[in-house]
């Protein structure tokens, strides 16, 4: 009997899984929807108004201060893709799946920025839209591993099957990223090319900090949209499918 | 003991199936071999005729030719799978799923190995590499890397091949994965076809070795989800 109870809560736990609120209570949502892009433009007024130009940048630099961040909220994405990609095999559990799939959505986004953010302050700083540095070639690898990711869920229409497969895929690319960086960097130094330029002064650290509290707002907000889009659409899918059956059977 | 000479049974089992069904078409073998052999001539046109240009990018060229004719033959490897049930017949079997996958990757290993045995030398030849010294070494970077590729490549394979568009889905998933394997294996290459003057190539084989045991042991981890799912 014990055996059979937890099977029995497991099968029941879908269910409960959608009916269940977001991440978060709808009103904080709100709340931070209307947070977000406010803390967002008062960090650029901040830095603007706050840090002189920088000696050799001048206001180019600005740009430092939503690339960096970004990246970091880009990692942080893909971080909650490894652990909620673990936790479906492990557990399961439908909303892990989910989470899984808005962060990677909303991690890509946050890769493309840094990509783009990076090589429009690059062509004025380093003379080159594009340069093969370890940390640049690697954020690429890392943007296309995710944009495969995201086709395989787009492509698969099964949502147990969508989930494994998708879970799989993301760990063994969050496993890679470490080895795409070494082998990167060894490719470079055994080249000889140009070093990488020295990262920000620490004057400029507080531009960075209101950015990385704002992107990280942004972020929140955005994976939890995305999360309760994709779980609306699951319920939708699963109506359609017990309204298709109903119709089959004649009833 | 008993259980483990089992399982071993059921992954010869499986790759001798995979390797009579592929060499009673040929179709898919002959396919493959012709589109590489198609590769290396299309990478030396747009290299041009330079000799010397055309040695240097040799193993690149070799690297990159594996890997895009190479990516055809996994999805074969699940495609017949695929007819009349055959996949859940093969699941019904008593056993576990990793012997499956093992199975799956000798014989896309043995599929790939068979391939490059030609692509090697045809490369020595429309490339002007004279004979590597270390032939041996060479020989090593290609089993090492070959191992990395087809090893995620049969993983991913299972899944692409059941999903809406897998001639697009598997490249997509598997390229970027490859990027390591890439850069050693070609960068290992390179530096062997010069005799390794620089001793560039102790470096790359052992990044190659790492990512191939991390590898060989996540995806034969990953195969009962994805194969179940």
């Amino acid at each position: 009997m014990t055996a059979i109870m937890p099977k029995q809560a497991e099968q029941s736990r879908p269910a409960r899984d959608l009916a269940s609120p977001l991440v978060m209570p709808a009103r904080w949502l709100t709340v931070l929807t209307f947070a977000a892009p406010v803390a967002l433009i008062a960090a650029q007024v901040w830095s603007v108004q706050a840090s002189a130009p920088d000696r050799d940048m001048g206001h180019l630099q600005k740009i430092m201060y939503v690339h960096v961040p970004a990246a970091w909220m880009a990692f942080l994405s893909f971080f909650l893709v490894l652990v909620q990609s673990v936790r479906y095999l492990w557990r399961r559990e439908e909303r892990a799946d989910l989470l899984a799939a808005a962060a990677a959505e909303v991690g890509a986004v946050f890769t493309g920025l840094t990509l783009l953010l990076g090589s429009i302050w690059g062509r004025p700083t380093w003379g080159v839209w594009w340069t093969w540095d370890a940390r640049l070639t690697s954020t690429a690898v890392l943007f296309l591993v995710f944009i495969g990711y995201l086709a395989l869920r787009g492509l698969t229409d099964d949502p147990v099957r969508r989930a494994t497969w998708s879970a799989a895929v993301g760990i063994l690319g969050a496993l890679n990223v470490p080895i795409v960086y070494m082998s990167v960097k060894w490719w470079r130094t055994l080249h000889q090319m140009q070093s990488s330029p020295s990262t920000v002064d620490p004057t400029y650290a507080w531009g960075l900090r209101l950015n990385a509290i704002a992107l990280l707002l942004v972020l929140i907000v955005f994976i939890a949209h995305r999360y309760r889009a994709l779980q609306r659409e699951q319920i939708a899918e699963r109506l359609l499918d017990d309204a298709a059956l109903l119709r089959r059977s004649g009833a | 003991m008993l259980s483990l000479q089992a399982e071993w049974g059921r992954v010869r089992a499986v790759a001798w199936k995979d390797l009579v069904a592929e060499r009673r078409t040929k179709s898919n073998f002959n396919a493959v071999v012709a589109m590489a052999a198609l590769m290396l001539l299309f990478f030396g046109f747009a290299l041009g005729p330079d000799a010397e240009a055309l040695r240097n990018a040799a193993a690149g060229v070799l690297w990159l030719t594996i890997f895009f004719s190479g990516v055809l033959a996994f999805n074969r490897s699940y495609q017949l799978e695929l007819e009349a049930g055959a996949l859940e017949q093969l699941l019904l079997y008593p056993g576990e799923r990793w012997a499956i996958y093992l199975g799956k990757l000798l014989a896309n290993l043995a599929f790939v190995f068979l391939m490059e045995l030609i692509t090697l030398p045809l490369t020595g030849i429309l490339y002007h590499v004279a004979f590597p010294a270390r032939w041996f070494a060479v020989l090593s970077v290609l089993v090492l890397g070959t191992i990395g590729f087809v090893s995620l490549g049969t993983l991913y394979a299972a899944m692409a091949s059941r999903s809406r568009s897998r001639e697009v889905l598997l490249p997509l998933l598997l390229f970027p994965m490859m990027v390591p394997v890439l850069i050693a294996a070609s960068g290992a290459t390179a530096a062997l076809l010069v005799n390794d003057v620089m001793g560039d190539s102790g470096a790359w084989i052992r990044l190659l070795a790492a990512f191939d045991v991390i590898f060989l042991i996540a995806a034969t981890w990953a195969f009962q989800f994805v194969i179940d799912g």
